[in-house]
């Protein structure tokens, strides 16, 4: 274990040490570049008076709303346009399309719909996070191999016995890629939504940090994300290594 | 060898569509089998044989002519591929459980019978291997043991040792002839070589090119149970020398 942290840790000190050389020498003001110890006094300012524990869990709750709803929706759509070549005909322009306007042009407007609560951050979360997942939904659906059919149809199984005995395991490595690439896209969902207009969160606390040239509480905000989506991460990776240990 | 046939097939004919229009693949088909009989339908690849065997496990419907199964509409089906065909996802003992499980077999009647096939398959210390880890001749022997794991009325067969190298496939044709002695069961089998054919049936069918006709009903006449040297005996060689003369 110690050994296999070794590499990790030496290169975040490492990291921290050229930061802190940069801040130091350089002559850069702290409010342009803070140094990392005035981010560790800002952070833990920021624990004991409870602000960063408050807006962290607004910005946890509406990432994993909108990454559960979205792979929700993806999976389902996803094993039905796998299923039905006219309905992805049909769907599939919208699809596109959908991604082909970035998620910032349309965060403005679903504030404006949706206010500027919880929901339009979920809803914001759950597009960015829909995609990946659908995609990875119908090729690995299409991947089934067809003899698995044909050996489920010989025993005259059920279309429920195919999919949870054939289709979900089957198709299941290349979904939980796809949830790998949403769980991190959740967070950037989540603060894009934030940033366009929010009272609670970290997106609204970098902007806070913003205006009041208050940068190494932009740091910290910056670290809490980073430190968000790697859990999701991991915790995708926890997921594979518990369903897949088929896998090499 | 009972005299009602388990199995009667009437002037059987099957149709693809492409885009030359339709292929014909088989042609006034017809054939009868008895309980425990051990067929083996041979023929050069494009005669039809597997169209045949996907014909008989309802994978597939005539064009024309009848399939009728003695006793019930649907017959209870054990199916072999020419590839093992394993969940990948599986282990050895689930994989051979799958058709209890669509069957809805209870778990510790189901874990029973598995145990019992895994012993007379010579599987023992693999029960929770992973296909991955097996090699062909195992895995295919794993495939044989889910085919019989349900008491099928029939055993279908698609040319189940063809990826497999020669020393393992004439090892696979004596335990083949093994386990259809113990169990007693209705076996088709496709095959292309004429020595697997002879070593193993009861009757072998020959298939013409395509669309696939039968061209001769050989009655094997050898002494049961086969050992080894009997592919050397003159009448082998006369019997083989027959159906190569059909083939060709």
């Amino acid at each position: 274990m110690i050994r296999r942290l070794t590499p990790i840790l030496l290169s975040a000190f490492a990291f921290l040490l050229g930061w802190h050389l940069l801040t130091r020498y350089s002559g850069i003001p702290n409010f342009i570049l803070p140094s990392p110890l005035s981010v560790w006094m800002r952070f833990l300012r920021a624990v004991s008076d409870g602000s960063l524990l408050r807006h962290t869990r607004v910005t946890l709750i509406e990432i994993l709303l909108g990454l559960f709803a979205g792979v929700l929706f993806a999976v389902v759509v996803g094993y039905l346009l796998a299923k039905s070549r006219s309905l992805e005909k049909a769907l599939s322009p919208y699809l596109i399309a959908s991604q082909a306007i970035p998620i910032i042009a349309i965060a403005p407007l679903l504030a404006i719909w949706l206010g500027p609560g919880i929901l339009s951050k979920v809803v914001i979360c759950a597009l960015i996070v829909f995609f990946p997942v659908l995609v990875n939904t119908i090729v690995g659906v299409r991947a089934v191999p067809t003899a698995l059919y044909d050996l489920m149809n010989s025993l005259h199984a059920t279309r429920a016995h195919i999919l949870w005995k054939v289709e979900v395991p089957a198709s299941l490595p290349v979904v939980l890629g796809g949830l790998r690439i949403g769980a991190t896209l959740s967070v950037i969902g989540a603060i894009v939504g934030e940033l366009v207009d929010a009272r609670e969160g970290l997106g609204y606390l970098l902007r806070v940090g913003d205006f009041q040239y208050d940068t190494p509480m932009v740091f910290v905000a910056v670290f809490i994300l980073i430190g968000l989506a790697l859990t999701l991460y991991g915790f995708v990776l926890l997921l594979e290594k518990r369903f897949l240990k088929w896998q090499k | 060898m009972s005299h009602t046939p388990i199995l009667s097939i009437r002037s059987l004919g099957a149709m693809f569509t492409n885009e030359n229009g339709g292929l014909r693949v088989l042609e006034d088909v017809t054939f009868d089998v008895h309980p425990r009989e051990f067929v083996c339908v041979l023929g050069p690849s494009g005669s039809g044989k597997t169209t045949l065997l996907r014909l008989v496990a309802g994978l597939l419907t005539p064009t024309t002519g009848q399939i009728t199964f003695a006793r019930k509409q649907q017959p209870r089906i054990g199916m072999v591929f020419q590839q093992a065909n394993l969940m990948a996802w599986r282990t050895v003992e689930q994989n051979i459980m799958l058709p209890l499980e669509v069957d809805g077999v209870g778990e510790r009647t189901a874990l029973e019978k598995t145990r019992e096939m895994i012993e007379l398959m010579g599987l023992q210390g693999f029960e929770d291997s992973y296909p991955r880890d097996l090699s062909g001749g195992m895995a295919q022997r794993v495939a044989i043991a889910r085919a019989l794991i349900h008491d099928p009325d029939l055993l279908l067969l698609d040319e189940p040792f063809a990826s497999l190298d020669a020393m393992t496939r004439e090892h696979m044709w004596n335990e083949l002839s093994r386990i259809w002695q113990a169990k007693q069961k209705t076996v088709i089998m496709v095959t292309h070589s004429i020595n697997e054919s002879l070593f193993l049936a009861d009757r072998v069918l020959v298939l013409t090119q395509r669309p696939g006709k039968i061209k001769m009903d050989v009655e094997v006449d050898l002494p049961r149970p086969r050992k080894d040297d009997i592919r050397y005996t003159p009448h082998f060689g006369k019997l083989a020398r027959k159906l190569r003369q059909a083939i060709e």
